[in-house]
């Protein structure tokens, strides 16, 4: 008898530890946020947000802290990477859930997955040695030229590390987040509906144009905002690629300067400046609630999509 | 009209083709390109040596401590993440399955999975201040592990919920505790998936950077103590690749493929041993 009692305090134990664990690791990211908020509070309280959000000027030892650069330039590389990846992403889910045969598929899904596991500063390297020198000639040839009397194509900065570059080397770091998450998306849509389309004589993209997309639409944005603030956030391999010129990017050829770069170059000086250290965190902030706010939403629409095991 | 629209699917099944080229092309060309410019620059003394006087210069020396370095931060961060991350995976499977919790809990890893990697970085850094630590191998660590966490508790998770449920019907059915029957036949039942959750969590923690560069710093010595700092392959790449001496900046290929080298077969053994390491398995 004596012996259930002890195995039931064992069980008794073990969930209210386990229950300890699991509500501190899930409050972990209240926790982060709290933390930057207080180390970054200086800063709050002694600018108007609209001042810290708008203004451009960066000047820390004047003590002018505008993040209004650093957030156009994630803006700008990061929607230039969506531009690119969401097209691409999204045939090859469709390809991967509607077409690909069993062969193809356990040969490409692999592959894919572990292109996931990449470390950012390896798609840096392989920016700076191919993607920069491309945009370069790009930007130099003759069709860079024609090009440039268009707005957003203007050539001012002919070397290459620019928002392109950082858009393209972006695009392909997020083509595993969408693809995977698309993927699964396209899958659970029910084949009851795609066979009622086919059987009234839809083709098989005519169906997956009205019946399949149509259903899983709000799970293909759930994917690309994913992959959205994956981009957002990336920090080794834009630093590396987009050229680090505080000043609001006006063409694709311009230089930027991300948020995320920002913080990262930064940290080495940032304890010397009064103000200094709390404006960066407060840019860290920034960052996480924005990424954040999309993760969220994204993660509440799949969840109602793909049901949890 | 029957004519088009056939049109339309032979165009768009052409398109699909054309993007898995490129999306299969681009991991390719990643790869192609860091063996072809890695591999001649690597050479055994880069793996085996500390840099020398002037090696920032193109001089002697090698990456030893970057290597070593990473190996240290990486392993101590998987254990650390290990330590919170069985406790929420068995709570998640063991107590609260289905439950509301459990969506709660799922939802927090999930979200904790998108910070961004600089923001951990940050968070780390501030944890050390307040802790008094300069730059170490612990902040490194810490700041590695909540990163690593949402990648294995997710991937156990998912291990964990292959389990059929009839076996654990079985267990209670014999009179086994709920904690009883976790650890007795679903974490046996699991271990190669939890297994492939730890080394793909350290697979993500090896090749981090953003998150180490505040909190381990870097130095050019092998690592010694946990309060000193150390130097991890990423920032290797990074500082390397900085320099205008095309000699360091062949280094930092080289790095680059040792880094890719170790990412890759982590990854390779994690997937394969989820499938392979199933002897205990009942099916």
């Amino acid at each position: 008898m004596k012996r259930v009692a002890l195995r039931r305090a064992t069980d008794q134990t073990a969930k209210h530890i386990t229950a300890a664990v699991s509500a501190a690791t899930s409050l972990l990211v209240v926790f982060i946020a709290l933390v930057l908020l207080v180390r970054s509070w200086p800063i709050f309280v002694t600018r108007p947000l609209s001042e810290l959000l708008f203004s451009t000027t960066w000047k820390p030892l004047q003590s002018a802290f505008g993040y209004y650069p650093f957030i156009m330039g994630t803006l700008w590389v990061t929607c230039v990477a969506m531009v690119i990846a969401v097209p691409i992403c999204l045939l090859v889910s469709i390809y991967l859930a509607e077409y690909a045969s069993r062969r193809v598929y356990a040969m490409v899904k692999p592959l894919i997955d572990v292109s996931a596991g990449i470390p950012s500063v390896i798609f840096g390297i392989w920016g700076v040695i191919m993607v920069v020198p491309l945009v370069q000639k790009l930007a130099a040839s003759s069709i860079g030229r024609s090009l440039s009397r268009l707005p957003l194509f203007e050539v001012h900065n002919p070397t290459g590390y620019s928002v392109l570059a950082g858009g393209i080397v972006l695009a392909v770091m997020v083509f595993p987040v969408i693809i995977s998450v698309a993927e699964e998306v396209i899958r659970a849509v029910p084949t009851g509906l795609r066979e009622a389309s086919w059987a009234l004589g839809a083709t098989r993209w005519q169906t997956i144009k009205y019946v399949v997309l149509r259903h899983a639409a709000p799970g293909v944005l759930a994917a690309i905002v994913l992959g959205f603030s994956r981009a957002f956030g990336e920090t080794m391999a834009v630093i590396m690629v987009v050229g680090n010129v505080p000043r609001v990017p006006r063409s694709l050829f311009d230089a930027a300067y991300p948020l995320t770069a920002l913080i990262a170059n930064s940290y080495g000086e940032m304890m010397s400046i009064p103000l200094y250290d709390a404006a960066l965190l407060g840019a860290a902030l920034l960052l996480l609630v924005i990424v954040l706010l999309f993760n969220l939403g994204a993660r509440l629409v799949l969840m109602r999509m793909i049901r949890y095991r | 009209m029957k004519k088009l629209r056939h049109l339309e699917e032979h165009v768009f099944r052409f398109l699909m083709w054309l993007s898995l080229l490129v999306v299969l092309g681009s991991l390719m060309l990643i790869l192609g390109t860091m063996l072809w410019r890695g591999l001649p620059s690597l050479s055994l003394t880069m793996l085996t040596q500390i840099p020398k006087g002037g090696y920032y210069l193109g001089e002697e020396g090698g990456i030893l401590n970057a290597i070593v370095g990473s190996l240290c931060l990486a392993s101590g961060a998987t254990a650390f993440a290990w330590l919170f991350s069985l406790p929420v995976a068995i709570y998640l499977h063991g107590y609260a399955s289905r439950s509301r919790t459990a969506h709660l809990i799922r939802l927090a890893m999930d979200v904790l999975w998108g910070v961004p990697s600089i923001v951990y970085g940050a968070f780390g850094f501030i944890i050390m201040l307040w802790l008094g630590l300069r730059a170490s191998l612990l902040g490194g660590i810490i700041a590695l592990a909540c990163l690593e966490l949402p990648i294995m508790v997710r991937g156990m998770d998912e291990a964990l919920g292959t389990v059929p449920p009839a076996l654990r019907e079985a267990s209670y059915a014999l009179g086994a505790t709920r904690f009883e029957t976790t650890i007795k036949v679903l974490l046996r039942q699991a271990v190669a998936g939890l297994l492939t959750a730890v080394l793909l969590a350290f697979g993500r923690g090896i090749g981090d950077a953003a998150s180490v560069l505040f909190t381990a710093g870097y130095t050019d010595r092998l690592p010694d103590s946990l309060f000193r700092p150390v130097a991890s392959l990423p920032l290797a790449v990074f500082f390397q690749l900085a320099t205008p001496f095309p000699a360091v900046q062949q280094r930092a290929y080289a790095a680059g493929l040792v880094l890719t080298v170790i990412v890759l077969a982590v990854s390779v053994m994690a997937r394969w041993l989820s499938r392979h390491l199933t002897r205990h398995v009942v099916r």
